[in-house]
């Protein structure tokens, strides 16, 4: 990939917001995938988000920690506008994809939807189909394909995501009958068949056992090489473990609008992070 | 007060009294609330399973001497037939209309209308379609005309079960959907629809049986006849059991209101068919979500 190709690195800037605190953010190696400029995002009148400016590199595994309530689940429904389908939910400030704003006039949200694809926090999938169709629910309701296309796309993304030798024997048991864990990895293989360039994760393991998220885990690392991932996660250790990049979200007081308090590579946010408040977090001193 | 047990005082055994009043009081209401359905089913039994025969099944109706429901069987199914037709689609769609766009002054509207309509007494909405089709055709009762009193009555039912059950279709499963890059109308088609199917058949199941047993709204659409039901549909009298019931069931002849009662034990048959099917085969309109 071309993440190597362009290497402009803008190591430690600080950035002075218009208002509000000094945030600590470097900007990720090679050419981002999603930026996200000063966005704002709002529920009716209360503002939710405030200045948040990121970027997203590609086939890199962005992790977004922080307490509860400081707005990670809702800044990365703004990255597939997943937000507007709750009323009142708005956002100011730019987001593109491959350089393309998400929110021109002209752009459908059922198109960026396909290109940025969503795991939610507890397995979703659908009731009425078999884990066949659930894999493939997203592609059907595209153009047609043949059988044996389908056939090879659901293999394909069930051994993506790990769960192929558990259910290649019952196909056409339905998608519920499946255990949490499962379930997730159905969800993930769902996503995967859409073939997005984004995929966002929030919190998809909170609900799992210790082993279906390790298997989730093992699943994202092997994502890498062809996704994008963004994930939120209240596990630091998770973050730790998969992420190349980590943005650390905070409220400073209740009621205010959460932030991006400091954005940088992983590692330096977990051994030696510039703001007192990530180093409290990733500690385990609050939160 | 560290043990678990506690002498026996007054106080204690005034409650437990009262526990086991109250227990008995709402046996009572219950079993007192059952006696006239049981009474009614019974009754209706014993007066009607004697009339049963094979001239009640294959005769048509005379109001002088014992004759057959031939007629008000296939007038039934005629006329609820009909009402489905109409009926079903409009309920459904309405339903669908008030769960996932109804949140506005139109929905609003729509909502109190149909929890108004399924206020209006049947005889009412009779009258209407009396005036509305049977005058307009000039004077020409219908089996069409029938379903279409019916379908009246149908739809707020529907529409309001249908709106209940969509509603209950879990945000999450319509998220999934729309984050695959699903448009609206394709995940409401193709995922909530089908999720809440069960819910929403069973809704249509228990609106027809309460329409199967309409009378005074047909009284003025189908008229009711006991001579051999027209074969147009838009024109020409047509009767049901609910109509030969009270037709036969009026008459001065012992062995014509036998054949009322056996109309009637037919009727509440379909109907209880009806609702256990129903409850059976979605198992009591609980959806597998």
């Amino acid at each position: 990939m071309d993440s190597e190709k362009t290497s402009n690195s803008r190591t430690g800037e600080r950035h002075e917001g218009s208002s509000g605190p000094v945030v600590s953010r470097k900007h990720p190696q090679g050419e981002p995938v999603m930026e996200v400029e000063d966005l704002n995002m709002y529920y009716g009148s209360f503002k939710a988000l405030s200045d948040v400016s990121i970027e997203i590199a590609r086939n890199r595994v962005t992790a977004l920690i922080g307490p509860s309530g400081c707005g990670k689940s809702t800044f990365i429904r703004s990255l597939n506008r997943m937000h507007e389908i709750v009323p009142g939910a708005r956002v100011e400030g730019m987001v593109t994809l491959d350089g393309e704003d998400i929110y021109a006039r002209d752009v459908d949200p059922v198109r960026v939807r396909r290109r940025v694809g969503m795991v939610f926090q507890k397995p979703n999938p659908f009731p009425t189909m078999s884990i066949y169709d659930n894999v493939i629910a997203g592609l059907k309701l595209g153009r047609r394909r043949k059988k044996s296309e389908l056939d090879g796309i659901v293999e394909h993304t069930l051994k993506q995501a790990a769960l192929w030798d558990e259910v290649r024997n019952k196909l056409k048991d339905s998608g519920t009958s499946l255990s949490g864990g499962q379930q997730q990895r159905l969800c993930i293989a769902r996503t995967l068949a859409m073939e997005p360039e984004v995929i966002l994760m929030d919190e998809p393991a909170s609900a799992l056992d210790p082993v279906s998220t390790q298997k989730i885990e093992d699943t994202m690392d092997q994502l890498k090489e062809n996704y994008t991932v963004v994930i939120v996660t209240h596990n630091m250790q998770q973050a730790a473990r998969i992420s190349d990049y980590t943005g650390f979200f905070f409220i400073e007081e209740m009621g205010a609008p959460g932030r991006l308090w400091e954005f940088d590579e992983t590692e330096k946010m977990f051994s030696n992070p510039d703001r007192k408040e990530t180093e409290d977090y990733v500690t385990g001193r609050f939160g | 007060m560290n043990g678990l047990t506690r002498p026996v005082s007054g106080h204690l055994r005034r409650r437990k009294l009262m526990d086991r009043t109250m227990t008995a009081v709402a046996y009572l209401c219950a079993a007192l609330a059952i006696i006239p359905l049981t009474w009614i089913v019974v009754y209706v039994l014993i007066q009607g399973l004697g009339a049963w025969n094979v001239r009640f099944f294959t005769q048509l109706p005379t109001t002088f001497e014992a004759g057959g429901v031939r007629s008000g069987i296939f007038g039934t199914l005629e006329v609820v037939g009909l009402s489905i037709l109409i009926g079903v689609p409009m309920g459904v769609m309405a339903g669908i209309f008030l769960a996932e766009y109804g949140s506005n002054v139109l929905g609003a509207i729509i909502r109190f209308t149909a929890d108004t309509m399924s206020g209006v007494p049947s005889i009412v909405v009779g009258l209407f379609v009396y005036g509305l089709i049977v005058l307009n055709t000039g004077g020409a009762y219908s089996a069409v005309a029938g379903a279409f009193a019916l379908a009246i009555l149908m739809i707020p039912v529907i529409t309001r079960t249908t709106e209940e059950i969509i509603r209950l279709v879990p945000a999450s499963i319509r998220e999934a959907s729309l984050a695959l890059g699903v448009p609206r109308w394709k995940t409401i088609l193709r995922v909530v629809v089908p999720t809440a199917l069960s819910g929403i058949v069973t809704g249509i199941f228990l609106a027809v049986a309460r329409v199967a047993g309409e009378t005074a709204p047909l009284i003025m659409t189908i008229f009711g006849t006991t001579a051999p039901i027209s074969k147009n549909i838009f024109d020409g009298p047509t009767t049901t059991l609910s109509l030969l019931i009270y037709q036969l069931g009026g008459a001065s002849f012992p062995e014509v209101v036998k054949v009322a009662w056996g109309g009637a034990l037919l009727l509440i048959l379909v109907i209880f068919g009806l609702s256990i099917l129903a409850r059976v085969l979605f198992g009591g309109g609980g959806t597998k979500f």
